[in-house]
């Protein structure tokens, strides 16, 4: 096949490149201080209580994951649907992919009760439960992306690549169903409870793992001045759009059935209206900053790069914020114990709980991000990952 | 390319740490800081089983046992924990944790992190009231 | 029983003490003192016959009155720490107000020990389990304190440990990082005693809250259920949970 594209490691000068993972080392030496603190003081120390069981280090945590699964929708762009325009970077896909799902899935295992029993957690697995088989396919997820990795990369496996890539796909469908299930199985929370989660989720995981992708692409390029071809970056662009228009219409169908259906119409009310600052976020972040500003940006006809970067650039930010409300107002919604009255108990039962977000916390959650960001940098400092030019076509079956 | 010069003094100092770190075991024989462990057994009775036998599978004995009085309510008192710690507190401090404590002593020695304290009273129960 | 098999026990004796032990166990037909059928033998496995739960008649349960909620706290070791929102607490008093009608009603809720616990379903390590008899456990061995359960708890059921706990009772091992929740005492219930929250009730003279078999028609908790109307919070789940409730 036409191999009109050469592969390069991340080249440049060596101080500037240790620089950068000086940079990086930062949130993660942070975030390494921040979990042992945490680990050896206990929870006591965050802002999680009885009710927010789940903090900011889950909001990192399955931002990162969400994402993870969507970043390889490139890579399956090329591979399994025969867009060729994207074969060039779908090696990218594939590591951001996992470097994100490894800094999602560091975050969790680092946020436990007991972190010191991750070997359990991994050898003890109850078969009934969404959050075991979600390790199960954490971690077959990996594999799977791993080979399609590796036939991409070697050339003598390049015609496997397409049986690879349909189970990768398979595999990444089932995976973020199985998240976004995890909370719409929860019927326990008005604010999950529902079975629009699974393709809402697939959905913000597109839109978030192809924003972080192609920050990473147009960073990565500039590093060095790998030029880009306009016509990959139209592409890249509409994809994006695509996504985040789908993310949009996800969630406005999952808060309007909220709102207008009777059983549940009082966390509608909170999270529309009545919610303070997740109200706040879900408007301003989730929708404003995370769906309506990008799509003004990226249905512009005229390809700007920088337009690109900060269209995605906010649709991170919205993401972080969705998975607050989601995550955070979600638990600060009460349990209804008893339907039509109000309740009060010194256990807090029936008021709306408030949470601050405490500095480890937060830190905790930066730390994984920059282990996302190492990974990439390291990765692509070792091994040609992109072609020293992305401004040529592609040949026709390449 | 790193030039040739670096890499051999890399290579050089690499080797050495090397060969330290292979050196490290001799501390073991080096000195007395960690005290042997104290095992003194304050209150008269045998034990469930032999002496050898207890420091082999006292582990396995503790894991199987403690699946069956939590998963199927099984609680003959001989082999329970509580009935251990109740025997081998020590009578002046009253727990088996501590520097001389029966489990803590050997634990220190061996380097083994005891568990099972987080969670289980290293002391026995008072005996006010009703037995366990 | 003596030793000696010659001297003591003479034939019009031992039928005199057997008639005498029989009438003091069966009081009336249908109604036992004693609970032959839930006594266990130590070494015996809890069984799936035995359905152990909860009735709480709440039209008896005073709102401020706390004498269950605090012989929890003390039978079980949980000490409050000045938290208030991180303190573990395994029962509170709920007090509700229905909006519609302005009835108010004060409400023990804990554990509620469901047939179908989803706090069970979604363990990842199995730590949280249900044992044959009904009883809805923590394994804190295998606990991994990712508090799933307790996202996924209807009933806020649960707690985490937030900091080192010293001076556990020995019945009742808890320690830091694990989830925990009522236990139904079950070291109390092994050995044929009551929940500390029913003793305290009972003893104080309230008796609002009666514990039992509610798989054996002749205990007083099952002949109650199948006469009174009782209700299960958020039945609605279906998860069925063995702690009912009269007068909400």
């Amino acid at each position: 096949m036409a191999e009109s594209f050469v592969y390069r490691e991340l080249g440049g000068p060596s101080p500037r490149y240790w620089g950068l993972l000086a940079l990086l080392a930062v949130p993660l030496a942070l975030g390494a201080a921040s979990y042992f603190y945490i680990e050896h003081y206990g929870h006591i120390v965050t802002g999680m209580d009885n009710q927010i069981v789940w903090g900011m280090p889950h909001v990192f945590a399955v931002f990162l994951i969400v994402a993870a699964t969507g970043a390889l929708n490139v890579a399956l762009a090329a591979s399994v649907f025969g867009k060729t325009a994207y074969k060039p970077v779908a090696p990218l896909s594939a590591l951001v992919s996992v470097a994100l799902l490894v800094g999602g899935l560091a975050l969790l295992m680092l946020d436990l009760g007991r972190s010191d029993r991750m070997i359990v957690a991994m050898t003890h697995l109850n078969a009934k439960s969404l959050f075991a088989l979600r390790v199960i396919l954490y971690n077959g997820f990996l594999a799977t992306v791993a080979v399609y990795f590796w036939f991409m990369l070697e050339r003598r496996m390049n015609r496997y690549i397409k049986a690879a890539a349909i189970l990768a796909f398979l595999w990444q469908l089932l995976l973020v169903t199985g998240t976004g299930l995890m909370f719409g199985f929860m019927v326990a929370r008005a604010a999950y409870d529902s079975v629009l989660y699974a393709p809402m989720f697939i959905a913000f995981s597109s839109a978030y793992g192809t924003a972080v992708f192609i920050l990473i692409l147009l960073a990565t390029c500039r590093w060095e001045e790998r030029p880009i071809a306009d016509e990959l970056l139209r592409r890249l662009k509409n994809l994006l759009g695509i996504f985040v228009g789908a993310s949009l219409y996800f969630a406005a169908l999952f808060h309007f059935s909220k709102y207008y259906v009777a059983r549940s119409h009082d966390v509608g009310q909170f999270l529309l209206f009545d919610g303070g600052v997740y109200t706040a976020l879900f408007w301003l972040g989730q929708v404003a900053i995370g769906a309506v500003a990008p799509l003004a940006l990226l249905l512009r006809s005229q390809v700007s790069s920088a337009a690109i970067a900060a269209a995605c650039s906010l649709v991170v930010l919205g993401g972080l914020a969705q998975m607050y409300v989601t995550l955070i107002g979600g638990q600060a919604y009460p349990q209804i114990l008893f339907p039509g009255m109000v309740e009060a108990s010194s256990f807090f039962d029936g008021e709306i709980h408030p949470y601050t977000p405490s500095v480890p916390e937060v830190l905790l959650g930066l730390g994984g991000v920059g282990l996302t960001a190492a990974i990439v940098a390291v990765a692509l400092r070792a091994l040609a990952l992109l072609p020293e030019r992305l401004d040529q076509t592609a040949g026709p079956q390449a | 390319m790193k030039s040739n010069g670096t890499g051999a003094l890399a290579g050089r100092i690499a080797r050495a740490i090397c060969l330290l770190a292979l050196l490290l075991p001799v501390l073991a024989f080096a000195s007395d800081r960690v005290p042997k462990p104290v095992i003194s057994i304050d209150k008269p009775g045998r034990c469930v089983e032999d002496t050898e036998t207890m420091r082999l599978e006292h582990p396995d004995m503790l894991k199987h046992q403690r699946d069956q009085t939590m998963r199927e309510g099984i609680r003959t008192r001989q082999r329970s924990l509580k009935e251990c710690v109740g025997c081998h507190a020590s009578t002046k401090t009253g727990s088996v944790l501590g520097e001389k404590g029966f489990c803590q002593s050997c634990h220190d020695y061996a380097s083994v992190r005891l568990d099972c304290f987080g969670c289980h009273a290293s002391k026995p129960k008072l005996a006010t009231g009703a037995k366990p | 029983m003596s030793a000696d098999a010659n001297d003591g026990i003479s034939r019009r004796g031992f039928l005199a003490i057997s008639a005498a032990t029989l009438g003091g166990v069966v009081l009336a037909p249908g109604i036992r003192l004693i609970e032959i059928a839930g006594a266990r033998a130590p070494e015996q496995a809890a069984s799936d016959k035995v359905r152990w739960g909860l009735l709480i008649d709440t039209n008896k349960c005073a709102s401020g009155c706390e004498d269950c909620v605090k012989a929890c706290a003390l039978e079980n070791g949980v000490k409050s720490t000045g938290h208030a929102r991180t303190d573990p607490q395994w029962i509170r008093k709920v007090e509700l107000k229905d909006l519609r009608s302005g009835r108010t009603h004060s409400v023990p809720v804990m554990c509620q020990h469901c047939e179908h616990p989803p706090c069970v379903d979604v363990c990842p390590t199995g730590a949280s389990f249900k044992r044959a008899d009904g009883v809805v456990l923590v394994d804190r061995h295998i606990c991994i304190g990712c508090r799933y359960c307790m996202m996924a708890c209807p009933y806020k059921a649960r707690a985490i440990v937030f900091q080192d706990v010293t001076d556990q009772n020995p019945d009742v091992p808890r320690g830091k990082g694990c989830v925990e929740g009522c236990t139904l005492c079950v070291h109390r219930i092994d050995h044929d005693r009551q929940p500390a929250c029913v003793e305290a009730c009972t003893k104080a003279g309230h008796n609002a809250m009666i514990f039992g078999d509610l798989n054996d028609p002749q205990s007083e908790i099952a002949q109650r259920v199948a006469k009174y109307a009782t209700t299960q919070i958020r039945a609605d789940l279906k998860l069925n949970p063995g702690v009912r409730y009269q007068g909400l």
